[in-house]
C-alpha cells in the first residue's frame, strides 16, 4: 500500500472526531486553566478576570521549592522502583509457563480494579501497629513489639510502587515476550553468565521500552494525591496534594491552577529531557 | 582421548525421546554435518553439546573432561544460530568482540582482534555499521566471525545457511569448508541438505527419530548406505526387493542378477541402485524387463521412469548417451553388482 500525504481538504475528514474530542477534553480544559492561573483571587472563594503574575510569585518560596523537588523525586523514584523490580520479574514471566503466566496476569491486572483509596487503607491496614504485618514478624519471633510502619516514607514508596506496578508490566510484558530467547542463549556460548547476559544484552536491547516504561511510571506517580496523604508525613506531601488542598479546601482556583500549569511543565521539560538523552545514545 | 565424544547421549521432554542413545566421536580437526529429517532431533543434540539444554542421560566428553554439567558460558565453544541472533543494539564490530569484551581482554587487542576477523570474512572496515544493515549474506558472515574470535575448540553451526538463497548458499558452502580447513577447527554443522553435508563434511552424521542411522565419509554414505532409510534420504535411489534363490544367487524382479550376493543366512532384502548405475538395454537376454512410462529431459542430465513388475524405476542418463527409448516402449534393465547394495531391510 502507497501512503501519500493528503491532498485536499476533504482527505483530513477522519481526523475530525479525534481532533474534536482532544479539544473538547483536553485543550480546552487544560487552556482554562491556564487561563485561570494569572486570574486575580478574591477573598471570600472566587476569582475575577484579570493578567497578574501573583500566583506564580507565590511558590518561588523554600517551602514550595521543597514540596515540588520532593514529589519530582518520589516520582522518579517510584518509577525506578517499578522499573528495576518490573523487569526481570517480566522476564521470568515471559519465560515461564503458559498458564503459570496467565494465573500471575490476571491477578497484577485485577490490581488495576482497585481504586486508590482502597489500596491507600489496605496498605494503612498492613502497616498499622494493631493489624499489621508486623504482628507476624512478633509471631514468628523475628521481632519484640508490633509497631506502626505508618506514616513513613517507606510506606508511600511501597503502595505507590504497588498501585503502578500492573502498568509496568503491561507496557514490558510485550516487548520482553517479543525478545528472540536466542540472543541470550547467543550470548551464553559466547562467554556471558545468564546473569551477565541479562545485563549486556536484555536491558539495552530493551532500552527505549524501559525508558518509555520510566516515564509512565513518572507521570502516573507525579499524579497521585491520595496515598501521600494516607500514608505519608506532612513532609512527604506531593505538589498533587497541595493543588487540591488549595483548589478543594482553601477555593483558591488561581494559585491550584498556578501550580498545576507549573507541574506540567517541569514534567513535560523532563520527559523532554529523557527522549533526548534516549536520542543522544541511538544516534551514537 | 581427545576431540569430542558423545556417550549414549539421550534427550527426553517428557514422555517424549527427541535424543535417543547417540554415540559418537569426532576427532579433532574434523568436519561433521548432522543431517537428517525435520524434527529428528539435530537442534537437540547440537544445544546439548553446547549446553543450552542438559541430557537425560549419558555423558558428554570434550579433550577427555566430563563437560555435560558444565554451563554454557564456561564450554568456551562458539556457535552460530539458525536467527544468527546477532545483537541489534551493537555495531559489526561490537558484535564480534562481545565473547573477548565478556572476557575482560584489552581493548586494544579486541580491537586488533577484530580487525583481523573482519579481514577474514571479506568484510574489512565494517567494524562501525550497524548490523541491521547488512545483507543476509554479510549478516551470516558476522555471525561466522562472532562465534570464531575466542579461537573456540569447539565450533557449532545450526543450519547456518538455510536463509541464504540458492546461489549464495552454494558460495558460503565452499568458503566455510576452506575457512575450516584453514583453522583446523572442530566443527559441527546441523543441516537438512544433503548436498550441502556432502559439500563440506569429513563424516556426515545421518539421524532419524532421535538415532544415528549411519555416520560415514560422504562417498561411503552415498555408496554404501547402512539401511534403506540412509539410501533414500541421501541423494536418489531405487529401492527394489531382492529375495536369495535355493542356489544363493540373488533375484530381483524376477531376474537372476549375477555377482550379486545377499548377507549369509538372509533370503530377502532391499537392493538399493543408484538412478545413474541403472543401464537400459533391449529386452529379453537375462535384462529385467519394464515399459517407460516417462523421460524428463532436465538438460543436465535425462531420467527415464520405467515400470517393472509393479515397480517404478528411475535411471539418469548424461545427454551424451542418450538412451534411445521412447515412451511406451519396453526395455531391458541391467543392474551392475558393483554398485548395487543389498541392504538388510
Ligand atoms: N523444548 C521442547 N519440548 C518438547 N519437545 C521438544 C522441545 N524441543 C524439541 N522438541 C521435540 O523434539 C524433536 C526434535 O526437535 P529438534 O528441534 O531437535 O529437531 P530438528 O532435527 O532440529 O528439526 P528441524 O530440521 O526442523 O530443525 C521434535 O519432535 C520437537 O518437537
Ligand atoms: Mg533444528
Amino acid at each position: 500500500m502507497r501512503r501519500e500525504p493528503p491532498q485536499r481538504l476533504v482527505d483530513y475528514g477522519p481526523l475530525v472526531f479525534p481532533a474534536g474530542m482532544l479539544t473538547v477534553f483536553f485543550v480546552v480544559p487544560f487552556a482554562t486553566m491556564i487561563a485561570v492561573s494569572f486570574f486575580q483571587r478574591q477573598q471570600g472563594g472566587f476569582y475575577t478576570p484579570a493578567f497578574v503574575f501573583d500566583n506564580y510569585a507565590r511558590f518561588l518560596s523554600l517551602f514550595f521549592g521543597k514540596v515540588l523537588g520532593f514529589s519530582l523525586f518520589l516520582a522518579i523514584a517510584v518509577a525506578v522502583a517499578c522499573v528495576v523490580v518490573g523487569i526481570p520479574f517480566t522476564y521470568l514471566l515471559s519465560r515461564s509457563k503458559r498458564n503459570v503466566q496467565i494465573v500471575w496476569l490476571v491477578a497484577l491486572l485485577s490490581i488495576l480494579s482497585l481504586s486508590e483509596v482502597m489500596i491507600g487503607f489496605a496498605w494503612s491496614t498492613l502497616f498499622s501497629r494493631t493489624a499489621g504485618i508486623t504482628n507476624l514478624l512478633v509471631w514468628l519471633g523475628l521481632m519484640e513489639q508490633a509497631l506502626a510502619l505508618t506514616p513513613s516514607f517507606t510506606a508511600v514508596m511501597t503502595a505507590m510502587t504497588y498501585q503502578a506496578f500492573p502498568y509496568t508490566i503491561l507496557v514490558l510484558y510485550p516487548a520482553l515476550v517479543r525478545l528472540d530467547p536466542t540472543l541470550t542463549e547467543a550470548a551464553r556460548t559466547l562467554g556471558a553468565s545468564p546473569v551477565k547476559a541479562f545485563f549486556t544484552v536484555v536491558v539495552p536491547v530493551l532500552r527505549n521500552t524501559i525508558l518509555a516504561t520510566l516515564i509512565m511510571v513518572f507521570i502516573f506517580a507525579l499524579g497521585s494525591y491520595l496515598l501521600p496523604q494516607l500514608l505519608g508525613r506532612p513532609q512527604h506531601w506531593t505538589l498533587s496534594v497541595l493543588i487540591t488542598d488549595q483548589a478543594i479546601y482553601q477555593s483558591n482556583m488561581p494559585f491550584a491552577a498556578a501550580m498545576a500549569v507549573f507541574l506540567v511543565l517541569v514534567s513535560l521539560a523532563l520527559v523532554g529531557l529523557a527522549f533526548y538523552a534516549g536520542r543522544q545514545k541511538e544516534a551514537k | 582421548m581427545s576431540g569430542l565424544n558423545l556417550e549414549h547421549v539421550t534427550k527426553q521432554f517428557g514422555t517424549f525421546t527427541a535424543v535417543n542413545d547417540v554415540s559418537l566421536s569426532v576427532p579433532d580437526g574434523t568436519f561433521v554435518c548432522l543431517l537428517g529429517p525435520s524434527g529428528c532431533g539435530k537442534t537437540t543434540l547440537m544445544r546439548m553439546i553446547a549446553g543450552l539444554d542438559l541430557p537425560t542421560g549419558g555423558a558428554i566428553r570434550l579433550g577427555g573432561a566430563d563437560i555435560t554439567q558444565v554451563p554454557t558460558h564456561k564450554r568456551d565453544l562458539g556457535m552460530v544460530f539458525q536467527s544468527l541472533a546477532l545483537f541489534p543494539h551493537l555495531t559489526v564490530g561490537e558484535n564480534i568482540a562481545y565473547s573477548l569484551r565478556i572476557r575482560g581482554v584489552a581493548k586494544d587487542v579486541q580491537k586488533a582482534r577484530v580487525d583481523e576477523l573482519l579481514a577474514m570474512i571479506h568484510l574489512p572496515g565494517f567494524a562501525d555499521r550497524s548490523v541491521n544493515k547488512l545483507s543476509g549474506g554479510q549478516r551470516q558472515r558476522v555471525a561466522i566471525a562472532r562465534a570464531l574470535a575466542i579461537s573456540p575448540k569447539l565450533f557449532l553451526l545450526d543450519e547456518p545457511l538455510s536463509a541464504l538463497d540458492a546461489k549464495l548458499r552454494e558460495a558460503m558452502q565452499v568458503e566455510l569448508r576452506q575457512l575450516q580447513q584453514r583453522l583446523g577447527i572442530t566443527t559441527i554443522v546441523v543441516t537438512h541438505d544433503q548436498r550441502e553435508a556432502m559439500t563440506m563434511a569429513d563424516t556426515v552424521v545421518v539421524m532419524n527419530k532421535g538415532e544415528i542411522r549411519q555416520a560415514a565419509a560422504p562417498v561411503d554414505i552415498y555408496r554404501r548406505p547402512a539401511d534403506s532409510f540412509v539410501a533414500d534420504f541421501i541423494g536418489q535411489t531405487n529401492l527394489l526387493p531382492v529375495e536369495a534363490d535355493s542356489a544363493g544367487r540373488a533375484r530381483v524382479l524376477g531376474q537372476a542378477v549375477e555377482g550379486l550376493m545377499l548377507s549369509a543366512g538372509a533370503t530377502k532384502g532391499v537392493l538399493s541402485v543408484r538412478p545413474e548405475d541403472v543401464q537400459l538395454t533391449a529386452p529379453g537376454n537375462g535384462a529385467i524387463s519394464g515399459i517407460v512410462t516417462f523421460i524428463r529431459d532436465l538438460g543436465g542430465a535425462i531420467e527415464t521412469f520405467v515400470e517393472a513388475g509393479g515397480q517404478q524405476i528411475i535411471a539418469v542418463s548424461s545427454p551424451r548417451s542418450r538412451p534411445e527409448v521412447s515412451v511406451g516402449q519396453q526395455v531391458g534393465i541391467r543392474l551392475d553388482p558393483m554398485t548395487s547394495v543389498v541392504l538388510a531391510k
